[in-house]
């Protein structure tokens, strides 16, 4: 475990980015930069964190990034590693994909889908803040049930696309959930994935004040409700073997979780969903658990 | 600049380079700044580097993980989580009026 | 390829009997691209085949990422262009069009990317047989565009291209077509030059950005605002002044791209008329075939037939489409009486792309040529001589009574055949 003390002071984005107050994705990159340090090539899709890294002549982190086309995030970072091996850095550099729901769920999941079954040594992370938030908040396939975005005016009508299971169909090493509101957690993730060979991937759940309808100063809270909750399960998956991260571990017990109204209403993105929803959203959250606990129960 | 070969072979590809404050003095996107009050702060306090909560979950990285930790308010944005964060409750947000 | 072609191809400097995508396969092995990424397409698959054998042959050492599609096989080229490595791929149609995204972007981002494009119609309704659809689509994304007549001439192009793309005054990705079948599966003598003497031609890159040096920390293709961003610590261009540094380094690369052609003829001793386009029988001619590829080639069985009858006709065969050599036609042309442009595509909505693109280059000419352009040869329908000199009395006939228009004329269409066919025996309408 981890402790505050442990994680390296430098950091790798400079203040005054682009990102709104507040926004999870901020702290998450800033979290997962620290865990893989300065010897990282980062490829970005068209997202909010090409906004966090600026306009042309200037950007805010100290790491090199390629941006590139929404749909190509998997395969630019299949680009750089190539060149990489082509010049046998291969070893020395780690490549970092970094991509929004949308970017990863949606238009992205060829490209990531195709980097992950050529066992491409790299790490991918999908950070999740359940709609194209950039675009101005329309839906994407990592929209949950019951969201109001500009593009599902009568609340989404359909659960979120569970990434992390798809991609741990592709037989990868590594694969791990997180939040910004565990920063400890993420960067034990991230300092472990950097030291696995193949590909690894991060869904990283990222609360976004505008978009979900909350005061900036609670994104870490509202994160932590996800986790309470039982909304949001913190595992990794290591070559197969799944493992309840602590922060979600005593959740397995549905009597610790808090009730899914303390986070669905805590949101304005939520607010006109009826109770029957709500009813199927504790169903939904039941039989994830107990997914994970059937799992759990076989691997032993 | 001229229309000279030489010249425009200078512009490629659109590139950056890094620098502190690309979005400018973020600091004047709010009026309410973080204050710590030092009586209150945990590693002020205890004179040893511990609890940094402010720092962990700062996203802007405008907090220093230093005693007492500093914080860059001509960049912080005024989000609030510092204060949310601070298990002693010893950060208040406050009218500040920016130069 | 035979168990004897087989042996030869351990030794370069050789003459052996190729198909246009082996051709292309010999010339990114002895170019030593470090990162190829491709995807399947008829007919140009046996480009990246051969290239695989190569590689598992421990002929070539390059990193082959077999990609998913062939809009991240030019993802991935983009990459791993920006990250310092000789990059090439291959491709036909569909998969251009789908890669229609990364073109701009490679182009915008001044990458020196090589793509080999066996050509091939598009689709609706499918067809993989050849016609120069795919290749115009492309004319107006910022990439150098070659089109060859022969293996051989794949062969060196490709050599030349990355030379060309690669220059520092240049910049900019090429894409070297061949028409599908008729060269991307024909077979004929390639010579293979000495490995030493292609590393003198064509030296290792050296690009104008590269990831992998991380002591260098940049950000490539961000957000570009149509202003100039001006801090303390310095002035950034806005998009326009980039665009305009993309049209301005096309246009002058010309020259470049002459001077290569002519380095590579002085070294190989070999040479593609002046390495923009090629003149046959033009010296004492008044009446000229303006043609690209396949079509070309078909014409020059054409002239000689039609020389018999005593007309004085020759071709240019169009090498280089883009940039547009619009200042090397129009002098070129100046003199000359009638021009005749075959085109294997259609600029659907106006007319065949060459045709129109050579009215308008010639404009400012005090005089201008007469220019009647037909369709020719679409999805692989045969261009046959005869339809060739049947469009030059057509056109001859049409300039003497004074007819000029730009609507199109189709030569080799078999409407006649068709008397019982009728859609609607298929579907019956509501």
């Amino acid at each position: 475990m981890v402790n505050v003390m442990d994680l390296p002071e430098e950091e790798f984005i400079y203040p005054g980015t682009r990102a709104c107050a507040g926004c999870g994705m901020a702290l998450i990159y800033r979290i997962a930069l620290k865990a893989l340090g300065a010897k990282t090539l980062i490829t970005v899709p068209a997202s909010c964190l090409t906004v966090l890294h600026g306009m042309q002549g200037f950007c805010s982190t100290k790491i090199s990034v390629y941006h590139t086309p929404f749909a190509t995030t998997g395969a630019s970072a299949s680009g750089i590693l190539a060149s990489l091996e082509d010049k046998g850095l291969e070893d020395e550099i780690t490549v970092l994909a970094f991509a929004g729901d949308g970017g990863t769920t949606d238009i992205g999941i060829q490209a990531l889908s195709g980097a992950a079954e050529r066992e491409t040594n790299f790490i991918y992370a999908c950070y999740d803040n359940e709609a194209y938030m950039n675009t101005g908040v329309q839906r994407s396939g990592s929209t949950p049930l019951g969201v109001k975005t500009t593009t599902t005016p009568e609340g989404k009508l359909v659960h979120k696309k569970n990434m992390p299971k798809i991609l741990e169909a592709h037989g990868i090493p590594y694969v791990a959930t997180g939040i910004a509101s565990y920063p400890l957690d993420l960067y034990e993730k991230f300092k472990k994935a950097r030291d696995i060979h193949g590909s690894k991937y991060f869904h990283i759940l990222s609360p976004c004040p505008p978009g979900w309808g909350y005061e900036p100063k609670d994104t870490i809270l509202i994160g932590r409700l996800a986790v309470q909750t039982g909304f949001w399960i913190l595992y990794e998956v290591e070559n197969g073997i799944l493992k309840l991260s602590r922060a979600s571990s005593r959740y397995l017990d549905p009597s610790k979780r808090k009730p899914i109204e303390d986070y669905l209403m805590a949101q304005k993105r939520f607010s006109q969903m009826t109770q029957q929803e709500i009813e199927v959203y504790k169903t939904y959250i039941n039989d994830m658990w107990a997914d994970i606990n059937r799992r759990i129960q076989n691997q032993d | 600049m001229t229309d000279s070969k030489k010249d425009y072979q200078k512009i490629l590809g659109s590139v950056q380079k890094p620098v502190i404050g690309e979005a400018g003095k973020t600091g004047t996107w709010s009026s309410k700044k973080p204050i710590i009050d030092l009586s209150k702060c945990t590693p002020v306090k205890s004179g040893k580097p511990s609890c940094f909560n402010c720092w962990l979950y700062c996203p802007e990285a405008v907090v220093s993980r230093t005693i007492p930790p500093q914080i860059d308010l001509e960049h912080c944005k005024g989000c609030g989580i510092c204060m949310e964060e601070c298990p002693v409750k010893a950060i208040t947000m406050e009218e500040v009026k920016s130069e | 390829m035979t168990a004897i072609e087989e042996k030869k191809a351990d030794l370069n400097e050789n003459i052996m009997i190729l198909t246009g995508n082996h051709a292309a396969a010999h010339a990114f092995r002895q170019a030593k691209v470090g990162v190829i990424s491709a995807y399947p397409i008829t007919p140009q698959s046996p480009v990246v085949e051969k290239i695989a054998e190569f590689i598992a042959e421990g002929k070539l050492k390059a990193r082959f990422v077999k990609v998913e599609s062939e809009h991240s096989a030019l993802a991935v080229c983009c990459a791993a262009s920006a990250t310092g490595s000789r990059v090439g791929t291959a491709t036909s149609a569909h998969g251009l069009e789908l890669m229609y995204e990364m073109l701009p972007w490679a182009a915008g981002n001044r990458l020196p990317i090589i793509i080999n494009l066996a050509t091939r119609s598009l689709g609706a309704p499918w067809s993989v047989w050849t016609d120069h659809s795919d290749f115009i689509t492309i004319r107006d994304v910022g990439w150098i565009q070659f089109m060859c007549e022969n293996n051989q001439e794949i062969y060196d192009t490709n050599l030349q291209a990355f030379k060309i793309a690669e220059d520092p005054r240049v910049y900019l990705p090429a894409i070297v077509a061949y028409d599908g079948y008729i060269l991307s599966h024909t077979m004929m003598p390639v010579k293979l030059e000495n490995q030493d003497k292609i590393d003198e031609f064509l030296p290792p890159l050296n690009h104008h950005i590269n990831l992998s040096d991380i002591s260098q920390v940049k950000g490539i293709d961000p957000v570009t605002t149509p202003h100039i961003v001006k801090r303390t610590e310095g002035t950034a261009p806005g998009y326009y002044e980039y665009r305009y540094a993309l049209q301005k380094s096309l246009e002058s690369s010309i020259d470049i791209i002459k001077e290569v052609h002519d380095e590579f003829a002085r070294k190989f001793g070999r040479s593609y008329g002046n390495g923009i386009y090629k003149k046959i029988q033009t010296e004492d001619a008044d009446t000229i075939i303006f043609a690209m590829g396949s079509v070309s080639s078909q014409a020059r069985v054409a002239i000689k037939k039609l020389r018999e009858e005593g007309l004085k006709i020759g071709i240019v065969s169009l090498k280089l489409f883009r940039p547009y050599p619009f200042k090397e036609l129009r002098e070129f042309f100046k003199d000359k009486e009638n021009i005749i442009v075959f085109d294997r595509d259609i600029g659907y909505g106006y007319e065949g792309v060459l045709s129109y693109e050579l009215k308008a280059a010639l404009y400012s000419l005090k005089e201008r040529p007469n220019i009647k352009g037909f369709i020719v040869g679409l999805g692989g329908r045969d261009v046959k001589t005869e339809h060739i000199i049947t469009g030059v009395h057509k056109a001859l006939d049409e300039f003497k009574q004074g007819i000029f228009t730009n609507e199109t004329d189709f030569l080799g269409l078999r409407l006649d055949e068709l008397s019982d066919y009728d859609e609607s025996t298929y579907f019956k309408r509501g």
